[in-house]
């Protein structure tokens, strides 16, 4: 569903992504990890189409530098780390924003808009919030309006940048679980960057290890979170183990006093 | 289908707000009509504006003394203060949609003191000429705005919108220089120059006609542009995710305000504080949508300017005061009173 070949990412001076390659199958769950600093954001903007890049990107058999910014904008839906929320607009207005892409530049949204947008606020249970306004609502809540605009934007590709940050464990929870019945539901393509190693091997189907710009590994969460291979990019002491379902659990291990 | 109902109710609460605004507008105006010396009963008003309109006749029982003040001196006066009134508030609720800066206001890119330059230049060079004043105050605003916009173009990332702040504010205090510069050459002329930036609406007719055009054509640009800012509200990065070119539209938006602020700004000078505080009271009232928020400015910063010339007229009668004296002088604690009224924990 998504190509990604020899990607390239040049911000200012600094090479911040190079040579990535990666292949997303349609329903499948790739999660991006890495240490701070290592370009996961980056990719997700640059497969978005918001910076330029080297390489190419393909979406669904297409040549993403071929679509226009509306063809692209029903592909892919995306929701940053840090949404900017307008305080005053309503829950269902800023939720309609994700049927832009389906309006014409200065039109005005259909009964059809409507409708779509109202259907994702009540499969998210959001429904009594619609004429809410954005600035009241908490953490948990704002984290799944902005997945609500995500979703009314029907696009069969969802990039999620670091969607639990920020969230107590019952919410992180909450909406990784969300975002895995959609995907079933609906067939979703899911790309996340995550920090938590733990929550990707539970999550994806496939990890991607960005290391300093580069994919040092890539493959299932087995394959990928191993000691040495998280220990040497992370700089990190840890012990891996096998949790639920045979996922890997990742502990930090306290150094000797 | 809660989510449904819930967004029918939102969407029956916009027409409600503007047919609401238009009301107070409708009031605002009649009174505007009323005050001053004559006595004139608010229903003779009303039958008279009702005659007024073509393909109706009404007897007001209004004299022909009465008829002609009326016709002649207070409905272009109160049609000019709501144009202009409307106008400053439409663009300045479309700066900060695209400013993102609850603090923008339509003099933020250098409108005003482009203005008030050439607004200058031209009575102290021409002094007899009171018919170029509109000329020069408007090339004057369009021009700061296009510096402004030039240098802030250059200076930073294209499209980003803080380096356009910054070039606003050095426009701006580089041709204020000027012009303090430029009218220390004819101290005689200075009462004229600060009479024209305090703000008039007094000019008739004709200067009803000569903004009419540009107000129209900036208003409707402005409010299609309505659902765009909602969009552009979300950040650069998100806009781009849902398909929208953001400069773009940033650059449309920036347009029509100019021409909306000069338009203003050429025929009354620089009447403060409208632009900043409708919107914000809107925004409080009726929520943070554009698509309600661009309407509602229009209205009700026509109905604003209109109660503010109104005060002008008649407070120290048959004295006038400025009425951009009027508009901040009730305008601030206006605004403090609104912002008290609908405090929240978060903004």
């Amino acid at each position: 569903m998504i190509g990604v070949r020899d990607l390239s990412v040049r911000l200012g001076e600094r090479e911040v992504l190079t040579g990535v390659d990666a292949t997303v199958r349609r329903g499948e769950w790739l999660a991006i990890i890495g240490p701070n600093g290592a370009g996961k954001s980056t990719l997700l903007k640059a497969v978005m189409g918001a910076l330029a890049h080297r390489g190419e990107v393909d979406v669904g058999g297409r040549s993403a530098a071929t679509l226009k910014p509306r063809e692209r904008a029903r592909l892919i839906a995306y929701a940053p780390q840090t949404p900017a929320l307008p305080p005053d607009m309503t829950v269902f207005d800023y939720a309609l924003l994700g049927r832009t892409p389906y309006i014409p530049y200065l039109g005005r949204e259909s009964r059809h808009d409507r409708d779509v947008t109202a259907s994702v606020l009540d499969r998210l249970d959001l429904a009594e919030f619609a004429v809410r306004r954005v600035g009241e609502l908490s953490g948990g809540e704002r984290q799944r309006v902005v997945l609500a605009r995500a979703l009314a934007q029907q696009a069969p590709v969802l990039l999620l940048d670091e969607p639990t940050t920020a969230l107590d464990l019952g919410h992180q929870q909450q909406v990784l679980e969300l975002v895995d019945r959609l995907r079933r539901a609906d067939g979703l393509t899911v790309i996340t960057t995550l920090h938590d190693l733990t929550l990707a091997g539970q999550y994806a189907d496939t990890l991607l290890l960005l290391a300093r710009g580069r994919a040092v590994a890539c493959g299932e969460p087995g394959k990928v979170l191993t000691e040495p291979l998280v220990g040497e990019h992370f700089d990190a002491r840890v012990m891996i183990e096998p949790g639920p379902g045979g996922r890997p659990v990742v502990h930090l291990v306290r150094g000797e006093p | 289908m809660r989510t449904a109902d819930a967004a029918a109710g939102q969407s029956r609460a916009r027409p409600l707000w503007l047919a609401g605004a238009l009301a107070v507008l409708a009031l605002s105006m009649v009174a505007g009509l009323l005050g001053g010396a004559a006595d004139i009963s608010p229903w003779q008003v009303v039958a008279q504006a009702a005659d007024w309109l073509p393909f109706v006749t009404v007897e007001s029982g209004l004299t022909p003394v009465e008829q002609g003040l009326l016709y002649e001196l207070r409905l272009p006066r109160v049609l000019v203060a709501a144009v202009v009134g409307g106008l400053l508030a439409i663009a300045g609720a479309g700066y900060q949609g695209v400013f993102r800066n609850p603090l923008a206001d339509p003099y933020l890119l250098g409108a005003a003191a482009g203005a008030g330059l050439m607004t200058t230049v031209a009575i102290v060079l021409l002094p007899q000429l009171a018919a170029g004043i509109p000329v020069a105050a408007f090339a004057g605003a369009v021009g700061g705005v296009f510096l402004a916009y030039a240098l802030g173009n250059t200076a930073g990332r294209s499209g980003g919108t803080s380096t356009l702040v910054l070039a606003g504010v050095a426009v701006t205090s580089f041709l204020t220089a000027i012009q303090t510069f430029v009218q220390q050459f004819k101290v005689e002329e200075l009462q004229r120059i600060y009479a024209w930036i305090l703000g008039d609406v007094g000019g008739g007719w004709e200067q009803f006609r000569l903004v009419l055009p540009y107000a129209v054509v900036s208003a409707v640009l402005l409010l299609l542009h309505g659902r765009m800012l909602d969009v552009l509200s979300v950040g650069d990065e998100e806009a781009v995710s849902l398909g929208v070119r953001a400069a773009r539209v940033r650059f449309a938006v920036l347009l029509a305000g100019a021409l909306a602020t000069a338009a203003a700004v050429a025929v009354s000078g620089l009447i403060g504080f409208v632009g900043i505080v409708v919107p914000h009271v809107v925004r409080r009232l009726a929520g943070g949508s554009y698509r309600s928020v661009l309407p509602l400015s229009l209205i009700a910063g026509a109905a604003f300017l209109v109660l503010a010339d109104l005060a002008a007229r008649t407070v120290i009668a048959p004295a006038e005061l400025p009425i951009g004296v009027v508009t901040m002088f009730v305008g601030a604690p206006f605004f403090v009173a609104v912002l008290r009224m609908t405090r929240r924990t978060a903004t």
